[in-house]
């Protein structure tokens, strides 16, 4: 790294359209910006006063200037919006191919998880040419999940869950800062991503894991007894909640809800808000019980259940979910993890968790 | 510090005692205390805002002298955190909101308006105390230990998480709000039912439209934050939810709220800022002000569209693509009014009489910095772009720009040019000459670099920071240096002025303007008779020969 950089790595695929926008905008408003000072130092010398001129000779500029610049600057202004509307829609645009990450900010450091189930603080590893989408929540106040090199950057909420997304292009360690002040040591909740090929990812990948984030989660599924009425048949007195990620529902008060990750979010934590059609309010909430990581394994788990008859080992046995307590995770459902671990083989050592920037 | 002015008083016209002005008009702490003069709370509060800059001025040196090391080694990151915090709400609540309305237009607008007073003198004096009273939460915050949630007290950090003296702090500003309010009041009544016989509303100064439009935000937008801030201390003390998702509030909520307010905030900063270049542009000119109407409008329309964007500061914290998009879209537009006042005052320059003196210099200063400040504003409200520099240094860089190089510039620009007025006594030029330069490259040095580290990657509000980024910020420091030599020498000259400066007469510069048509200082009752204005805004000829005439009778 260079030790006094004036700009930063080019290192995502939005990186050039920001930096373009920005480059286009130094040079437009620097221009202008020079342009005026060079007429104001010229008028401010050539008509500085002298005994000949005590009073100014009022001859006024053509008042035609004042339409010119309320028009043009207009103009440029709406065309400047435009140039940054249109970078703003790419960079907030999640490609349908990328890779999902989920992030936990809390005073004060970031836990990244993996849908394979690997778990990482204050440190992210993606890879290099694949885009990666990052589900993200806080645990206490409001974080912004920071990557000056890939030009995105994303408050943190702690009452719902925000996604981002970037491709990395170039591989390397780039900075992860919080760039939303969140208390005493707001200044070390840093921390690097870790952009690798993708075959040295799938090596990393591989390394050792507590099972799939969906797996995890139908675990909590069933700790939480939530498999005691969110059963796999229509008989619960809960929704069934096979293949509803992504679906539209009709609610009781005839309105219809997206089931999307804010929505699953809220029926954990705040059940009466959106109740489906057909069903009673009686599903206690789960505020303060569920933490921000357990709740990306019970989003990770719902997401992952496919629609029923489109999947075969879901439905096997009710009877052996309904045991709350260590639920064999034997029977875990084969989950859609995306980058699931393609060879098993010389697992390279490669770290679960790397722990930096945390200790004061 | 009031009874300073008062043994200083004899000195102001030493020779001409039999002439009462407002300084010597009467003795005594309690006639300062008491006063209703307009004149008086003006220096009442030319006083107490001075205090409050050296205050944070020094809580920002201290910020720059940590950041001269990536390691957080000279303060502890509370300590830091509270430097910030405490930098931000004493500079914006305390020193820029009042600064030129409270001290610059309060000694002014009723005489160009040609009025005795204010419309209610009364509610004037009861602003300062109630200003004072707010301030004294700041200082005894301040004293207690501080505070540490960002001047913006963003929700659930201030109402559940943090230790420091949340409560206090709010207080003080919501306080302070209302002193504000009363100014924006006295302001509006005051431009509406007094002006003198001729004074029609084209007449008026720009000064005064400026101020017109500030006090329209300041009316319309404070008791939003006195909303907010009231809320925030109910969720903080007894624990309603509101803003905090644990009590099933919404956090972004308070952000709305906040904005609405400290967005056109902004505008109650740099409006009267432009009060004071425009008349100064016109006098150090000696021209009518190009495009008068579009000028006086101008304000107006800033005044309206600056109610339009509060939530350019919220384009990354979770509100809609398509508000995003809206706000980005509103945002460029208060942009223009502010172009077209660049744009007129560098045309009143054509074909000007222009003089280089101290209050000109802080005046090419002012449109410079402003313009890059305005710029760099453009870059924020594309979305693209804001979404890499949001709360980043490249954000500090910008609203330096507008709040120091723009206000505080006009804010010097204006002290300097209505000392005479004020006191009956100039400046040393040279002196003055020489701050302006210190001040223009101090601050250039302070805050451009800001705009690099910024894009870069550094965040604000960072005690330590990544090692890369050392040099710029080394750079930054050495700007403060110099920078605070350029505002510490004002305070030593002007000081030194009261008592040996040479006395100015009744016009020292030469302008137009009823201000320039009384003595110096003015007497208590600002004319010996009431005026009448038979001369359009600025015009110069007119103006002489109405003097020649009014001094012949």
């Amino acid at each position: 790294m260079n030790d006094f950089p004036l700009f930063p790595e080019q290192a995502s695929s939005v990186s050039p359209l920001v930096d373009g926008l920005y480059l286009g905008l130094v040079a437009l408003t620097g221009a202008v910006s020079l342009l005026i000072w060079i007429v104001i130092f010229y008028f401010a010398i050539k008509y500085r006063r002298r005994p000949d001129n005590e009073l100014a000779q009022e001859q006024e500029p053509p008042a035609a200037l004042e339409v010119t610049w309320i028009v043009i600057p207009t103009i440029i202004f709406i065309a400047i919006f435009v140039a940054g509307a249109w970078v703003f829609f790419r960079i907030n645009r999640v490609p349908s191919n990328a890779l999902e990450v989920y992030a936990t900010g809390r005073q004060w450091m970031w836990k990244f998880q993996h849908p394979s189930g690997q778990r990482e603080i204050n440190t992210l590893h993606v890879p290099v040419g694949r885009p990666v989408k990052i589900t993200l929540a806080s645990e206490d106040v409001i974080h912004s999940l920071w990557f000056p090199s890939f030009r995105v950057k994303t408050d943190v909420l702690p009452n719902r869950f925000r996604t981002m997304w970037f491709e990395a292009t170039k591989t390397g360690t780039f900075h992860i800062f919080c760039a939303e002040y969140c208390g005493t040591k707001h200044s070390a909740m840093i921390g690097s991503v870790i952009v690798m090929e993708p075959t040295e990812y799938q090596r990393w990948l591989a390394g050792g894991s507590e099972g799939s984030l969906a797996s995890q989660g139908e675990q909590l599924f069933a700790k939480y007894a939530c498999n005691t009425c969110h059963m796999d048949t229509a008989t619960g007195r809960g929704p069934v909640l096979a293949g509803l990620y992504g679906q539209s529902r009709p609610l009781t008060n005839g309105q219809v809800v997206l089931a999307d990750d804010n929505y699953i979010r809220e029926s954990i934590l705040n059940p009466q808000a959106k109740v489906a059609a057909g069903f009673q309010p009686i599903m206690p909430t789960f505020q303060g019980q569920v933490t921000e990581d357990d709740l990306i394994r019970l989003l990770s788990y719902v997401k992952s259940i496919p629609a029923a008859g489109t999947q075969t080992q879901q439905v096997e046995s009710p009877q052996s979910q309904l045991q709350s307590s260590g639920a064999p995770t034997a029977t875990t459902t084969a989950a859609p993890t995306t980058a699931a671990p393609t060879t098993t083989a010389a697992p390279t050592a490669a770290t679960t968790t790397t722990n930096q920037g945390t200790e004061r | 510090m009031t009874t300073t002015t008062i043994d200083d008083a004899p000195f102001i016209e030493p020779s001409t005692k039999a002439r009462r002005n407002y300084l010597n008009d009467e003795y005594g702490v309690l006639s300062w205390l008491l006063t209703k003069d307009h004149k008086r709370i003006a220096i009442m509060y030319l006083f107490s805002v001075t205090l409050f800059f050296v205050v944070g001025g020094v809580l920002a040196f201290l910020m720059r002298l940590e950041l001269l090391t990536p390691e957080g080694d000279m303060f502890t990151s509370d300590t830091y955190n509270k430097l910030f915090t405490l930098h931000g709400i004493v500079m914006i609540f305390f020193f820029l909101i009042p600064a030129i309305p409270a001290v610059l237009g309060n000694f002014l607008l009723p005489i160009m308006l040609g009025a005795k007073d204010l419309a209610f003198p009364k509610l004037n004096l009861l602003s300062w105390y109630i200003y004072m009273i707010g301030g004294t939460f700041g200082v005894i915050v301040i004293i207690t230990g501080g505070v540490d949630t960002g001047w913006t007290f963003y929700t659930p950090f201030s109402t559940q998480y943090s230790n420091t003296k949340v409560f206090l702090t709010t207080m003080g500003a919501f306080i302070t709000g209302f002193s504000s309010i009363l100014t924006g009041l006295n302001f509006l009544v005051t431009t509406h039912r007094m002006r003198a016989p001729g004074l029609t509303w084209f007449r008026l100064p720009l000064f005064v439209w400026s101020m017109y439009a500030t006090s329209i935000v300041i009316m319309l937008a404070t008791p939003v934050l006195a909303i907010t801030l009231v809320l925030l201390m109910v969720e903080r003390v007894l624990q309603v939810g509101i803003f905090d998702p644990a009590l099933g509030g919404d956090p972004v909520l308070y952000q709305h709220m906040f904005w609405f307010y400290s967005h056109p905030a902004v505008y109650i900063m740099i409006l009267p800022g432009m009060a004071v270049i425009s008349e100064c542009v016109a006098a150090f000119t000696r021209k009518k002000i190009f495009g008068y109407k579009f000028v006086a409008f101008s304000s107006l329309a800033i005044a309206f569209l600056g109610f339009l964007v509060w939530a350019h500061h919220m384009f990354v914290a979770g509100i809609s693509v398509y508000s995003a998009m809206i706000f980005s879209f509103l945002s460029m537009l208060v942009a223009v009014p502010s172009a077209i006042k660049v744009f007129n005052w560098t045309a009143t320059m054509y074909k000007a009489s222009v003089s280089w003196q101290t209050p000109m210099l802080y005046v090419l200063g002012f449109i410079g910095l402003f313009t890059i400040g305005g710029v760099t504003g453009l870059f924020l409200g594309a979305l693209g772009i804001d979404v890499h520099v949001h709360d980043s240094y490249f954000v500090v860089a910008h609203f330096h720009y507008i709040m120091v190089g723009g206000t505080i510039m006009a804010y010097m620009a204006g002290i300097h040019y209505w000392w005479p007025k004020i006191t009956g006594r100039m400046y040393p030029e040279w002196w003055g000459r020489l701050s302006a330069l210190l001040v223009f490259v101090g601050f250039n040095l302070t805050f451009f670099p800001q705009f690099l580290v910024g894009y870069v990657g550094m965040p604000r509000r960072y005690h330590a920071y990544a090692p890369e980024f050392q040099v710029l910020n080394v750079l930054s420091t050495a700007g403060a240096t110099i920078l605070a030599v350029g505002y510490l020498l004002p305070m030593l000259y002007l000081g030194w002025s009261l008592k040996f400066g040479r006395k100015a007469g009744t016009n020292p510069w030469g302008a137009v303007g009823l201000e320039w048509a009384t003595t110096s200082p003015p007497p208590k009752e600002n004319f010996h008779e009431t005026p009448v204005v038979t001369w359009e805004a600025y015009d110069y000829p007119a103006f002489l020969k109405a003097m020649r005439e009014t001094q012949h009778v």
